[in-house]
Formats: structure tokens, C-alpha cells, sequence
């Protein structure tokens, strides 16, 4: 059964394999711990960059969700208000409302002399404090004549300052509130006229060259809309793509190219899709400038390759079994698809498609390109007002120096962030419910 | 208004698919089998003879109309205004849409732009008009004809599969028309602006100064348009951004695929990845308010001079966003290696280490580099980090201490704000896009091309 | 040789007397299986042995996949693991050099000796004990360096060599050894996966016994072969029983009558029986392996 052994070549090493490996042991253990430690460190390092820059965003705009106000006294004064006595409503809407809120705070402190004194006085609340008082009288005419415990707006400096957001101790010359305002406010304080309250005004206004009257209203709307139109484009069109790529088209160069180009697309710079934008939709076609449909053109062309490649991936997903089962009845090409493979692969093109819609809303710099980063005070209301979007007011708003808009920043990033999450979020349990095993 | 439009529109179809489809069943005598196709295509049918043709015209009119009613607003000018040069002209024509727009216009407008913004008005409000009639009319004569044609004999089915199949093509080159609109957009203005600035001062001069070239009659008004220190200042935070990411990003997904328990991985690879998720622009407002001023500080503790917008700053905050991006693709490629590698090595007696170190990075390393190319690929074109933290000087310099400014921030510098479309500033613009669009395409298609080798050596 | 000394003893009788002796936890919930005669049949033990194996269980989940296996594996034979696919065979084999620590679901009890180391006792570190007992894997699965980083890999590893010359000697011998020399000695900057099949495994094989190990366990090493190939291999591991102890897993009964000794009949995680190559493939004594060698399963 077996030959002779041939038993010519000599064992190689003359020592033992087991003391040589037990001698390299010690530093071959040393490396391996080292080796691991790396890697636990860098994994650390990425997790902690991430809880690192959660807690800073987090800690410097929590604030921002609180507003203060202060109790003043305001005499609706008719002889300000309504001097012909007539309820005329066109004068009750150009008087002077400024008055009202000045003498109401020169009653709260009746020693304040000298016009530089009374400026810093009047400075506690929002230039918006008029207008609110305005709004208030239109709604209720009755009031005038009467005298009101009102809660103004106070102004950003004083908002920042009761927040413990700037430092008393130090030298009034280096910080923004003065002295006397100090006084103030502490004096109020201590008599309980100074309140925070929800700030209803960062969700309901837009934006403002104030912080304290600013507010993310105007970007989340033209978010919304150019969102709309990135959809409503990105999404036909890539399932389209998917579909016609993976079930209908011929296997040949031209629809090689086509995937070598979507492949090659994902990766262009978003920046690129921005030059794109300004020279053809809004040099070549004319389209306003800052519109939202225009932000939403680019960005679905943006999107498209993201779509297009998850449509494909949840395409492929779909067993060839259920094709021949369709085919075999006598369906269409495009009965088949449409019937049977498209609504099965439906959830995993929505997922694919709603990761690409986040990744929409927070892009910013094409966006930079075509206009919508003008200062925009009123609130959107269609695809081609001028409008700016949630991420381009982030980085409007991180460009200027106010504590109060530093705040705000964070606060507009916290609410770009909450709609991610949520997106992905919502991704994350369509794939779940939805998700097939074969 | 002409959402309106579109809605109505959209009804009309649904509308013509219920008549077409009663009609079939008319036709038929209620004998279905006697019909071509079932009876949902003839509404098919009918409410595509209804939709497409108005809903073409309506693209091609919409389109067309602004540009009509400027022409015939201009000719109506008052010929001194209509022989004003072009650029002048156009700022006319701004003002014009402003008092349109109701906009407030800077300067208070003469009679004669009053009287065009009121034409244009009443331009407007006609062509709008007209398009409604139009539209519907056509839409109502699609289902009439859809209408008129159904019989059962009609290949009611095999004319809508024609159209869907239509659309799912003209879908899928949709993607080659960006890429060529890409291509010929930023080629078109480079060409310009190479016609006013040499192409070699463009890509080898040393001195990048636009700013001075705000108006043409202006002092030495050439401007400097070397492109250089832009390059060079890519780089640099490139470089740093790199620096931070391959070594963090290649060390985690080593220690996710080959260390962590099933477990750990399941919890920490999606966190990890929550940095990819995160807008650039938040990056830049973390780096701009956070990283800069403590590297400044910490710089000024040690006694070195550091600029506020560092490359240092802006590069660090890159590397963070792109350690997500390193790591995934990393882990795709690691996994690729087969496990008979590891096998092979484990038992020859090698530790895990060894068997990273030795057999999987060398077998996985050109994937590695070419995810590492996607990566520098992402840096070099990344904007709002860089725009928000990086400097506008342009420094020649590689002291990542130092302000530099990049591509994709002067591009964004040039762009923004208000200028007439032609000045060699813009169209800097557009050559230096060109610069990026080209150098992240060789990057990715070499990635790719590296990549997908990879995969196949291992299939 | 063992053959003069084949006994057959039943398994209960067997277990009862090994496992007192080696102080082998017993499962309580061992299946219940439908062979009412299944136990090892023949002598499991030898007068030199190398290995020795004791209530062998092994697990993957839930799944028992090796029952209760008791198996010396004796100095300087070769021993050929048969049985039908799925049996358990490539399991019990790495549990020989503790490969199944790489697989996370894997659970092994029991007692596997290696001279007088317990192999799973907490004190015997991997590494020595893979460096000790090499491996050839079903599939060639050479590392994608050259033919020479190849084979001095485990050398590199373990600090085996003190110099580039030594290495050099080392390689050279392990690829002499492994027959592969004549055939590579011009090429050794190539790829080793530039090499045909049979090359490629023979390189693995010059790559295992480059560490000089004392065991070498071999999974299918022919299965993705061409004949000449797999005769060339046959011949080396004959050559190679002079220095080292091989385990080898095969699916051909006439690879395991050409090359080996002693043979062990697997079936659904037992170990159905086990003797001298010649008396299991001409007088087989338990009905399963009589039923696979004659080609009735399997
Ligand atoms: N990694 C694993 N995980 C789970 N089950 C496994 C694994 N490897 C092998 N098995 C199962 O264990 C049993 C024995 O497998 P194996 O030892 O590979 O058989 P063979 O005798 O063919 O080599 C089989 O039923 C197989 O399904
Ligand atoms: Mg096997």
C-alpha cells in the first residue's frame, strides 16, 4: 500500500518550533495589544468627535429656544393713538407706537435723565417692540385709552445677558450691555417683570437683521418647497432610470455609459451642480435668481444618481423567479414590471430615495451659486419667490458676530439636524417593516 | 397661477382616463374579450392624448414666454433707452422685473420704465391667459381624438407601453445631459475668460488677486488671476484633512471588521456614520466657531503665530467629515479580502495583528487606495467647511498654521454677490469649476476603475 | 502499524473508562439517534500517539455538529478522515489546531491533547499551537505576495531565522521539500497566485511546513485538482509522514487507501469506526461505513 519512504531531506531547523515561538511570544503579544489599542483609539476618537460636537452644537444653542421679555406699564395713550377720536383704522396704524413703549419704560424708571441715557434705556427692548404693540391695538381697539402691564421683547444684549451668557464682572467697556442697563435689568428682575418664554418668534418669523426678532421660519419654508420640487423631479425620474437601466435596456455601450456616468455624477462636487445651475437655468433659461424651484432643479440632479442607484440595488433584489412567474401568464414586459416587480421593489427605492432627500436638505453650496443665499426677510410662498434654505441660514447666520445669533445658529442647526434624523429615521423603519428576505 | 393650470390639467387627465375607459366598455358591448386590451389602457389611452400634447406646449410656452415679453418690452422702450449698451441694457431689464416683482428698485424709476413695467404687466397677464386657453383646449381635443379613436380593435395597450417606454429612456439620459451640461457650461465661460486671461498665467501663476478688478476702467484694473496659491492651498487642507482620515477611518473599520463583537460593531459602525450624515455646513460653523479659536489659543500658549482661519483649523474639520467616508469604503474592501486569507495566515500561527498587518492590507491595498482617492477626491471639492473656516487670502505657503483659501471658496467668493455675468471675476469662477470638475473626475474614475479591478480579482 | 491489534470494544464501555480518565464534562442532552448499533467500532487508541482526543463536542449554535469523538492520532502516520459531506469531518479537523476559534459561533468541549498539552486549557496560546500544528486548506489559498514572501511568512512571524541567508536556506528547503522547487526557483518574485492549482497547493504546503510544524492537518487538499496534480501531492505527503504527523480529510476513498495508514469513518458528527486503511476498505464491521464504501451513500 505505501511506498518506501524516500526520507532524504533533513528536517530544516535544528530547533525546537515550540521554544522558538515561545520565545518571539512576549513582543508578538506586546504588538497585537498595541495594534488593537490603535483601533480602539481611532474608533474612539471618530465616536467622540461625533458626542463631542452633539454636546457643543447642543450646549450653545439650547438657549435659543427661550426668549426673555420684560413687564412695562404702557398708557395707550389716545391723544398718541387716535388724536382725531374718530377710530379712523388707518391712523391707529401709522401712529407713533415707538412713544408708547418709551414713555413706558420712562415710567418704570422716572430718574433716567439725558438723551444718551434714555437711548440706553429704551435699548432694553426689541426695536420689534412697537410693532407688537401695534399688532396688539389693530386686533383690540378697545385698549386705547387704558393702561397695560405689556411683556415686550427685550433686545438681544439683554436677552444674551439674562441668559448668563455675558460676563457682569467684567469691565463695561468690554462687554456689550452697560452699566446702567445692568442696573436695570437687575432691578426688574428683582421685581419679577423679566420672564423667559417659548421662543415662538424663531419658528414663526424669518430672517432679521435683529437676532432677537430672527427667525428660521423663511428657511424652513423654502426648504420645503425646494425639497418639493426635488421630488417631485428626482424621484419619476430616477425610478424611471432604475427601471429602463435594470429591466428593459439592452446590454450595450450606450448603457454602459449611462452607468458609468451616474457612477461618476455621484461624485462630482456638489459645488460643480451649483456652476451647472447658474449658467443654464438661470443665464440660459432666464429662471429668477434665489427661487426655490431653481435650488430644486439642481438639487434633484444632485439627487438622481442616489436614487437611481438604490432603485437599482432594490430592483436586483427582486427574484428573477417572480419575473418568469409574470412573464409565464402572458403579462407584458411592462405589465410585469409595473404588476409585479416595481411594487416590491417600491419600499427600497422610497428608502433610497428619502436618504437622498436629506442628503438635499442639508446641502448648501450649490445653492450658494444660484442666489439663495440673499438676506430674506419674508416668508416664501411659492416655488419662485426669492427664498433661501434651512443650511444656507445656518451659514448666513454663523457669519455674524452676535452671542445672540451664535445661539440662534445652533438652535437652526439642532432643527436641520432633528429633520435628518427623523428622515433617516423614517428610512430606517421602511426598510424594517419592508424588508424581505428571499 | 399656473399651478393652477397644471392641477386643472392633471384632473382633466383623470378625468379623460374614466371616459376612455366607460368607453371601451361601450365599445365593447360589455363583452371584454372582444377589446384589443383591457379597459384601463384605453383611459390610459385617452388621458395621455389629454395630458402629453397640453402638457408640452405648456413646457415650451412657459419657457418661452419671459423671454418673448422682455423682446417686445424692449422694442417698446424709448429708443434712447433701447440703444443703451448691453450691460447697461440689462441692468434696465433687472429693474424692470424688480418693479414687476414689486421688488424695491435702488434707484426711483423714470416714467418711461414705469410705463414698460406696466406693459409687461399687461404682457404678462395675456400670455398667461392665452397659455390657459391654449392648454385647455388642447387637452380637451386629446380626449375627444382619445375619445373618438377607441374601438376594439385600437392596440390600446401597446400605444401606452409605447409612451411609458418613451419616458423611461428620455429618464435614463437624463444623466448624460447633465454631465454634458456640466461639461459645457463650465467649458463655455472657461473659454471666455481664457480669451481674457492666458491659460498658462491661469494655471502657473503665482498671484491670485480678483478683488482688484471690480471695473474695467479701473487703475490697474488686469487683476491677478494665477491660480497657484489655490492649488496649493487645496491641497494643504487636503493634505491635513487626509492626514486625520485615513489613519482614523483605516484603523476603526480594521478594528470594526476584524476585533469588535458582532455586537459592538452593530452599535458603533451606524454612529460612526452619523458623521457622514452631518451637512457640511455644520462642520464649517463647528470649525469656523469651535476648532479655530482653540487651535489659535492653544498656537499662542506654545508661541507660534497661528492665523484665526488656519488650514490647520479647516483641514482637521475636513478629516472628521471624511472619517466616515475612509472607514465605510474601507470596510467594503476589507470584507472583500476573502476569509481564506485570514485562514491561511491564522494557521500558520500569526496573530490578529500580523495577519492585518501582512496579508489583509497588503491583499486589500489597492481598494484601500482607491476609496482613499474617492476620499481626496471629496476633500479637494468640499466647500461650506472651507468657505465658513478657511481664509480669502490667497497665501502661497505651506504652513498649515497659516491662512490659505481654495478652489471651492474662491469660486464661491466670485460668484456671490452681485456681477455682471461677463467679468473676468465670474468666469474665473467658472475656469477654476473647470479645474475641479476635471481633477475629481480623473480622481473618481481612477478610483473606480481601481476599485471595481479589486472586487473582480476577489468574485 | 497497528493492525495486529484491532479490538473491537463498544463505545459505552469506551467512554465510560476515557472520559473518567481525561475528566470530560458529559452532555446531558446528546441526541438520541436512530442507529441503534452507532458506536465506535475499533481501536481507537494507539501505542504512539501524537494527538490524543477525548468526548469531542463540537457546536455551531444551537447545531451539535461533532458527537462525542474519541480519536488518537498516532507519531509519523498518515490518518484519513472519511465520511459523506456535512459529516463533520473538516470540524474535527480544526479543532486540531483550534481554527474553529475563528468562527464566532463555535463552541468545543471536551479534551484534545498534543503531546502532553492540553490544547484547550487556558495556558496554550494559539499561536504556538497553530505554529506546531500547520494546515492546508481545501481551496489553495496562497497570500497575494510572491512565491518566496509566501513561504517565509511563517518563518518572518515566528522569528524563526536570524538572517536573510538563513531565511533564504529556509525557503528554499521548505519549497524543496514540498516538490516545488524545480518547477519556481526561476520565479520566486511572482505572485504565487500567478501558479496553476496544483502548484498553488503545493506552495501552501511548502508555506505549512516552512514553520516546521509537527502536525499537519490537511482539509481536501486534492478536491480542486487535476489528477496530476493530486498524484503529485500524494506523493509528497508520503514523503512527508517521515518528519511530521498528517491528518488528512478526504472525499476519495482511493486517495485515503493510496495514502493512509489508519482511517476514520465519520457519519452526522459520529465517528462510526476506525481502523487500518486496509481492513476499513476490505473488511469494514459497522454497516454505515460497509453502506459508504461500497459507494451506497455519499
Ligand atoms: N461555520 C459554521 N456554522 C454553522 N454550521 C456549520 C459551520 N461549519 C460547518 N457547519 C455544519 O457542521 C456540520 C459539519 O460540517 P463540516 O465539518 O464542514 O462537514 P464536512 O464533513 O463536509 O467537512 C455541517 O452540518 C455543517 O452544516
Ligand atoms: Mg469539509
Amino acid at each position: 500500500m505505501n511506498k518506501p519512504n524516500s526520507a532524504t531531506v533533513p528536517a530544516t531547523s535544528g530547533r525546537d518550533i515550540k521554544t522558538i515561538v515561545n520565545a518571539s511570544l512576549p513582543r508578538r503579544h506586546a504588538a497585537e495589544r498595541r495594534f488593537r489599542w490603535y483601533g480602539l483609539i481611532a474608533i474612539s476618537l471618530g465616536l467622540a468627535f461625533v458626542v463631542l460636537m452633539f454636546a457643543n452644537i447642543i450646549g450653545k444653542g439650547y438657549s435659543a429656544f427661550w426668549q426673555t421679555y420684560v413687564q412695562v406699564p404702557i398708557s395707550f395713550d389716545a391723544a398718541v393713538l387716535d388724536p382725531q377720536g374718530n377710530r379712523d383704522a388707518k391712523a391707529i396704524e401709522g401712529a407713533d407706537y415707538g412713544a408708547l413703549v418709551r414713555a413706558g419704560l420712562r415710567a418704570v424708571f422716572p430718574n433716567v435723565q439725558g438723551r444718551g441715557e434714555l437711548r440706553t434705556l429704551y435699548a432694553l427692548v426689541s426695536s420689534d417692540a412697537p410693532q407688537e404693540l401695534r399688532r396688539t391695538v389693530m386686533a383690540n381697539p378697545a385698549l386705547i385709552g387704558a393702561t397695560q402691564e405689556v411683556w415686550l421683547l427685550a433686545s438681544a444684549t439683554v436677552d444674551t445677558f439674562v441668559k448668563g451668557n455675558i460676563d457682569r464682572t467684567l469691565d463695561e467697556t468690554e462687554r456689550p450691555i452697560k452699566d446702567n442697563q445692568v442696573a436695570w435689568i437687575d432691578k426688574l428682575a428683582a421685581a419679577g417683570k423679566v420672564e423667559q418664554r417659548f421662543n415662538t418668534l424663531l419658528f414663526g418669523s424669518g430672517d432679521s437683521r435683529e437676532p432677537e426678532q430672527a427667525g428660521i421660519r423663511g428657511a424652513l419654508m423654502g426648504s420645503f418647497y425646494t425639497l418639493l420640487v426635488t421630488f417631485l423631479l428626482s424621484f419619476p425620474i430616477g425610478v424611471a432610470t432604475a427601471v429602463y437601466l435594470e429591466e428593459f435596456a439592452p446590454k450595450n455601450r450606450w448603457t454602459d455609459l449611462i452607468e458609468v456616468n451616474i457612477n461618476n455624477l455621484a461624485a462630482v462636487p456638489s459645488i460643480v451642480f451649483g456652476l451647472l445651475g447658474l449658467a443654464v437655468f438661470i443665464n440660459f433659461f432666464g429662471l429668477p435668481r434665489s427661487a426655490p424651484l431653481v435650488g430644486g432643479l439642481v438639487l434633484s440632479l444632485m439627487t438622481l444618481p442616489v436614487i437611481i442607484i438604490a432603485g437599482r440595488a432594490a430592483l436586483t433584489s427582486v427574484p428573477p423567479s417572480i419575473r418568469e412567474a409574470a412573464l409565464g401568464m402572458g403579462a407584458s414586459k411592462l405589465q410585469m414590471v409595473g404588476h409585479h416587480v416595481l411594487p416590491l421593489a417600491l419600499p427600497g427605492m422610497l428608502t433610497g430615495s428619502i436618504i437622498g432627500m436629506a442628503r438635499a436638505l442639508g446641502e448648501s453650496a450649490p445653492l450658494l451659486m444660484i442666489g439663495m443665499v440673499a438676506f430674506i426677510v419674508d416668508v416664501p410662498r411659492g416655488f419662485m419667490d426669492p427664498a433661501t434654505v434651512l443650511p444656507v441660514q445656518i451659514y448666513l447666520w454663523a457669519d455674524l458676530p452676535e452671542r445672540a445669533f451664535v445661539e440662534r445658529t445652533s438652535a437652526a442647526i439642532m432643527v436641520l439636524l432633528g429633520f435628518m434624523i427623523l428622515m433617516n429615521g423614517l428610512a430606517i423603519v421602511l426598510r424594517k417593516r419592508f424588508e424581505r428576505r428571499w | 397661477m399656473l399651478s393652477y393650470l397644471l392641477l386643472t390639467l392633471v384632473l382633466l387627465s383623470i378625468g379623460g382616463y374614466y371616459l376612455g375607459r366607460n368607453r371601451a366598455f361601450a365599445v365593447a358591448n360589455g363583452h371584454i374579450r372582444n377589446l384589443h386590451s383591457l379597459p384601463s389602457f384605453y383611459g390610459s389611452y385617452t388621458a395621455l392624448w389629454c395630458g402629453l400634447p397640453a402638457l408640452i406646449v405648456f413646457a415650451v410656452w412657459a419657457t418661452l414666454q419671459p423671454g418673448v415679453i422682455i423682446d417686445l418690452v424692449v422694442a417698446g422702450l424709448p429708443p434712447e433707452l433701447r440703444e443703451l449698451p448691453p450691460d447697461r441694457l440689462n441692468l434696465v431689464i433687472n429693474d424692470l422685473k424688480n418693479l414687476v416683482s414689486g421688488n424695491i428698485v435702488s434707484s426711483t424709476p423714470n416714467p418711461a420704465i414705469l410705463e414698460a413695467a406696466n406693459r409687461y404687466r399687461n404682457l404678462q397677464t395675456i400670455g398667461n391667459a392665452s397659455l390657459w386657453v391654449v392648454v385647455m383646449a388642447l387637452a380637451i381635443a386629446g380626449i375627444a381624438y382619445g375619445w373618438r379613436t377607441i374601438s376594439p380593435t385600437l392596440r390600446a395597450r401597446n400605444r401606452v407601453e409605447q409612451v411609458v417606454n418613451l419616458f423611461l429612456i428620455v429618464s435614463s439620459t437624463i444623466a448624460i445631459f447633465t454631465t454634458v451640461g456640466i461639461v459645457l457650461s463650465v467649458l463655455f465661460e472657461s473659454i471666455l475668460f481664457f480669451g481674457k486671461i492666458p491659460i498658462t498665467e491661469f494655471l502657473f501663476g503665482l498671484q491670485w488677486s480678483p478683488q482688484t478688478a471690480i471695473r474695467a476702467d479701473q487703475v490697474g484694473s488686469s487683476g491677478a488671476f494665477g491660480a497657484v496659491p489655490l492649488f496649493t492651498g487645496t491641497l494643504l487642507i487636503s493634505g491635513i484633512a487626509m492626514l486625520v482620515a485615513v489613519p482614523v477611518g483605516l484603523m476603526s473599520a480594521l478594528f470594526l471588521s476584524e476585533y469588535a463583537t458582532p455586537k459592538f460593531r452593530a452599535t458603533a459602525k451606524p454612529a460612526l456614520e452619523v458623521l457622514a450624515g452631518i451637512p457640511t455646513v455644520v462642520y464649517g460653523f463647528f470649525a469656523a466657531l469651535t476648532v479655530a479659536p482653540v487651535i489659535r489659543d492653544l498656537g499662542t500658549a506654545l508661541g507660534l503665530q497661528v492665523a484665526s482661519e488656519s488650514a490647520l483649523a479647516a483641514g482637521l474639520v475636513m478629516g472628521i467629515m471624511i472619517i466616515p467616508f475612509v472607514s465605510s469604503l474601507s470596510d467594503d474592501v476589507i470584507n472583500a479580502v476573502p476569509q481564506s486569507m485570514r485562514d491561511g495566515s491564522y494557521a500558520l500561527g500569526a496573530t490578529k495583528s500580523e495577519t492585518i498587518r501582512r496579508v489583509l492590507l497588503p491583499a486589500a491595498l489597492p481598494g484601500i487606495v482607491g476609496s482613499i482617492l474617492l476620499a481626496v477626491s471629496r476633500a479637494i471639492g468640499e466647500t461650506m467647511i472651507v468657505v465658513m473656516a478657511a481664509g480669502l487670502s490667497a497665501n502661497l505657503t505651506a504652513n498649515p498654521l497659516a491662512a490659505v483659501t481654495t478652489v471651492t471658496v474662491q469660486i464661491v467668493t466670485l460668484l456671490t454677490g452681485d456681477q455682471e455675468f461677463d467679468s473676468p471675476k465670474t468666469l474665473a469662477a467658472f475656469a477654476l469649476g473647470l479645474v475641479l470638475f476635471t481633477v475629481t473626475l480623473i480622481l473618481n474614475i481612477i478610483a473606480l476603475h481601481v476599485v471595481r479591478k479589486y472586487r473582480e480579482q476577489y468574485e | 502499524m497497528n493492525t495486529s491489534t484491532i479490538a473491537i470494544e463498544t463505545k459505552a464501555a469506551l467512554d465510560g473508562a476515557l472520559n473518567a480518565a481525561a475528566g470530560v464534562r458529559k452532555e446531558s442532552s446528546v441526541e438520541v439517534t436512530d442507529y441503534s448499533n452507532r458506536q465506535t467500532v475499533g481501536r481507537i487508541t494507539v501505542d504512539n500517539p501524537k494527538m490524543v482526543c477525548r468526548g469531542v463536542n463540537v457546536y455551531y449554535g444551537e447545531k451539535h455538529a461533532l458527537k462525542n469523538v474519541g480519536l488518537d492520532i498516532g507519531a509519523n502516520e498518515v490518518i484519513a478522515f472519511i465520511g459523506p459531506s456535512g459529516c463533520g469531518k473538516s470540524t474535527f479537523l480544526r479543532c486540531l489546531n483550534r481554527m474553529n476559534d475563528t468562527i464566532a459561533t463555535c463552541r468545543v468541549t471536551g479534551q484534545i491533547k498534543l503531546d502532553a498539552d492540553d490544547i484547550y486549557d487556558k495556558s496554550i496560546d494559539v499561536v504556538q499551537l497553530r505554529a506546531r500544528v500547520g494546515m492546508v486548506f481545501q481551496k489553495p489559498n496562497p497570500f497575494p505576495k510572491s512565491i518566496y514572501e509566501n513561504v517565509a511568512y511563517g518563518p518572518r512571524i515566528h522569528g524563526m531565522v536570524n538572517n536573510k541567508a538563513e531565511l533564504d536556506e529556509l525557503v528554499y528547503a521548505s519549497l524543496e521539500r514540498a516538490g516545488l522547487l524545480k518547477e519556481v526557483e526561476k520565479r520566486l518574485d511572482e505572485p504565487g497566485t500567478s501558479l496553476s492549482g496544483g502548484q498553488q497547493q503545493r506552495l501552501c504546503i511548502a508555506r505549512a511546513i516552512a514553520v516546521n510544524p509537527e502536525v499537519i492537518l490537511m482539509d481536501e487538499p486534492c478536491s480542486a485538482l487535476d489528477p496530476i496534480a493530486t498524484a503529485k501531492i500524494e506523493e509528497l505527503i508520503d514523503e512527508l509522514r517521515e518528519n511530521y504527523t498528517i491528518v488528512i480529510v478526504t472525499h476519495s476513498m482511493q486517495q485515503a487507501a493510496r495514502v493512509s495508514q489508519r482511517t476514520a469513518y465519520f457519519h452526522l458528527g459520529d465517528l462510526i469506526e476506525v481502523g487500518d486503511t486496509d481492513q476499513i476498505f476490505t473488511n469494514p464491521r459497522h454497516k454505515l461505513t460497509e453502506d459508504y464504501i461500497t459507494g451506497r451513500f455519499g
